[in-house]
């Protein structure tokens, strides 16, 4: 059933993209009429969609941080303890 | 009162004990029944708070039954947390393996339920020692290696803390396992905080968590993920509230182990990662210290021992079946384990504090009291790790192993199916409570410690910047999905240093040593053998003629003596004789008497 379900939504991969991007793009909005009063900082009421832009900067940010990292030698080859 | 104490560590202790005897049908009833009777125990225990087990041994007075609301959750959710170990590795036939969890399971309840240093540094040990086992059992040489590795570490934040405890009682007399004073700290509160912060790793001690749990056997792994990091949180929770310099650390923290599971190509060391990492908002709470804090720490850490463990639970399933634990050798498995795709997404999803699960009412509680706690830099990077945490267990960690390519050989592939009932039922316990937790808040917040402050997680605001932070995070995985692709590689750590620090020791030894102890063994030879060598001759000589010469020369003079006397003195007439003893005596006595 589970298997069935994936397959079906792998046959409509686009159609699944776009209804991802719909729900984003409906999060965002809506996100835009809740009430900023309980917020912890004035940047989350002064900025519309604060948490938007922070989720994808914090995204974007640990990945590259991740990849320069990497990149800097920290990743190695696997058999780099053997003797 | 004090009667009807009876530890619960005891009762999985005695179980253990006994489980060797207990064969055939009878041993997966046996293996239900004692962690449920010491789930049972505790939640006994949970009702009646108070101290018991005090004991007077020496000059102390040891508490082994602390029964409040700190040591109540926390030995509620490591129950627990015993019977879904136990139901997870019930197709384990070697009963060492369960022997070994049990012991590590009574090592936890000990420590929390304690009231004293000493009973802890027992509790402690024993953590450490049965915990090693589970590594071991695993009996391959790298397991071994790293079982090596993860007990000598601990024997190492064994010695550090031991040291605090003794420092402590030199100087104020008290063993009681109470509240440090943290903001003027002495040498020995630094020494027990990084003592007990070993055992929750926090860097620069961390590096034997990723090692050690990716190379323990699949059920002991699942084990290790709940108990010696949470129980540590405890005992810092217990002891170092409000230290601060744990906020910076705990922020470190949190951001080092979600930047190397991004990194990480085998599936239970970005786990492991992660545990680092979720560790890290717990640690950032005890740092923090108010009331919000400290409950958002037991919070959190009662939720991450469940989806954490349904995490390596659903993981183990794969690596189970297939053998095989990098992302490079795996992937495309929905069709061969759906079930284990579900319980991992639950897991995922959950840890990534998605509404509706444990995450999301427990972690904002952390992030919600560093705010309050005007700490808005922790409050942000805290929030820029949830987002990470999304994207590593949430979206990385599903995606290469369950859509990604399929990158399996076909006797992977062949293998690859989803586990036994036993494993699964394991799975079902673990999610049913992520759901709860998500869902009937006072569940988990009934149990809190601090009763006075309250939280409400289901607010529009919260659930609007939950939400953002989730879609824009999936968005941007979506986008950068290219730079976290699994490669074949393993990521430089702290470890390093002792890993390559030991290769450096032993090379010393092998070489500049070994050429030394060479050249002074010849140097030996050619000078010091000779010489003594003509010395010895000498001494051989001056033995034969000049001692031996005296010694027999002696014996002769005194032999002709003897011979003399003899002839004069012992002529065979009896009454000559008599004359000359009496004579003799005579003189003697008179000698005696006179002088």
């Amino acid at each position: 059933m589970i298997v069935n379900l994936i397959d079906y939504l792998r046959d409509r991969l686009t159609t699944v993209k776009y209804c991802c991007y719909g729900g984003i793009a409906i999060i965002v909005i809506w996100s835009l009429t809740v009430d900023t009063s309980h917020a912890h900082t004035w940047a989350e009421k002064m900025i519309p969609g604060f948490w938007s832009l922070f989720g994808l900067g914090s995204c974007a940010v640990v990945i590259m941080l991740a990849r320069v990292l990497g990149k800097s030698g920290i990743m190695t080859r696997e058999d780099y303890y053997d003797n | 009162m004090t009667t009807s104490f009876f530890h619960p560590a005891l009762i999985m202790i005695i179980g253990a004990l006994l489980l060797p005897l207990v064969r055939g049908p009878f041993r997966k009833p046996y293996l239900f029944l004692i962690p449920v009777l010491t789930f049972i125990n505790v939640l006994y225990l949970s009702q009646h708070p108070g101290t018991y087990g005090v004991v007077q041994f020496l000059d102390w007075e040891l508490t082994f039954g602390r029964i409040d609301r700190l040591s109540m959750i926390f030995a509620f959710i490591m129950a627990l947390m015993a019977i879904i170990g136990t139901i997870y590795s019930m197709h384990v036939e070697d009963e060492w393996q369960h022997i070994a969890a049990w012991f590590y399971v009574a090592g936890s309840l000990g420590v929390i339920y304690c009231g004293d240093f000493l009973v802890l540094f027992l509790f402690w040990e024993m953590m450490a020692f049965a915990s090693t086992f589970l590594i071991w059992f695993k009996k391959d040489p790298e397991s071994l290696a790293a079982g090596y590795r993860y007990i000598l570490v601990h024997t190492f934040g064994g010695v550090i803390l031991l040291l605090g405890f003794v420092l402590r009682y030199q100087a104020t007399g008290d063993l009681s396992f109470i509240q440090l004073n943290v903001q003027s700290p002495e040498l020995y509160t630094w020494l027990i905080m990084i003592g007990l912060m070993l055992n929750a790793a926090v860097p620069p001690l961390h590096s034997w968590l990723p090692d050690a749990y990716s190379k323990a056997t699949i059920t002991g792994s699942v084990f290790l993920c709940a108990f010696t990091t949470k129980t540590a949180i405890y005992t810092l929770a217990r002891s170092c509230a409000g230290f601060d310099v744990l906020i910076v650390l705990g922020v470190v923290m949190a951001i080092y182990g979600i930047i190397y599971a991004i990194m990480e190509n085998d599936v239970r060391k970005l786990l492991g990662w992660e545990i680092v990492s979720q560790v890290g908002y717990m640690v950032t709470g005890v740092g923090i210290g108010t009331a919000l804090a400290i409950n958002g720490t037991c919070a959190h850490a009662f939720a991450h021992i469940l989806y954490k463990s349904l995490l390596f639970m659903a993981a183990g399933a794969v690596i189970h079946a297939t053998g095989k634990s990098k992302f490079t050798e795996l992937g495309g498995l929905y069709k061969k384990m759906p079930v284990s795709l579900v319980f991992l997404l639950i897991g995922g999803l959950s840890v990534s504090a998605f509404p509706l699960l444990s995450g999301f009412v427990s972690k904002s509680m952390i992030i919600t009291a560093s705010f309050d706690a005007h700490l808005l830099w922790a409050g942000f990077l805290l929030t820029m790790v949830s987002a990470g945490t999304f994207l590593v267990a949430g979206l990385r960690l599903p995606y290469l192993l369950f859509f990604n390519d399929n990158k399996c050989s076909p006797e992977t592939w062949d293998k690859a199916a989803d586990p036994s009932w036993n494993m699964q039922l394991a799975m079902v316990i673990a999610a049913f409570f992520c759901l709860l937790i998500g869902i009937y808040l006072p569940f988990l917040y009934g149990m809190l410690p601090n009763t006075e402050v309250a939280y409400q997680p289901y607010s529009s605001y919260h659930l609007s910047e939950t939400l953002q932070i989730l879609a824009l995070t999936a968005l941007g995985f979506f986008l950068l999905r290219k730079h976290i692709k699994a490669r074949e590689s393993i990521s430089l750590d702290l470890d390093w240093f002792y890993r390559k620090g030991g290769q450096g020791f032993l090379w010393t030894v092998t070489n500049p040593l070994q050429w030394f102890d060479t050249a002074f063994g010849k140097a030996y030879r050619v000078v010091g053998l000779s010489t003594l060598m003509t010395t010895s001759h000498f001494w051989s000589w001056f033995d034969w003629h000049g001692i031996d010469g005296v010694v027999d020369g002696t014996a002769r003079c005194v032999r002709a003596i003897g011979g003399r006397i003899s002839l004069v003195l012992q002529r065979g007439q009896i009454q000559q004789t008599i004359f000359y003893t009496v004579t003799f005596a005579a003189v003697i006595l008179v000698a005696y008497i006179w002088l």
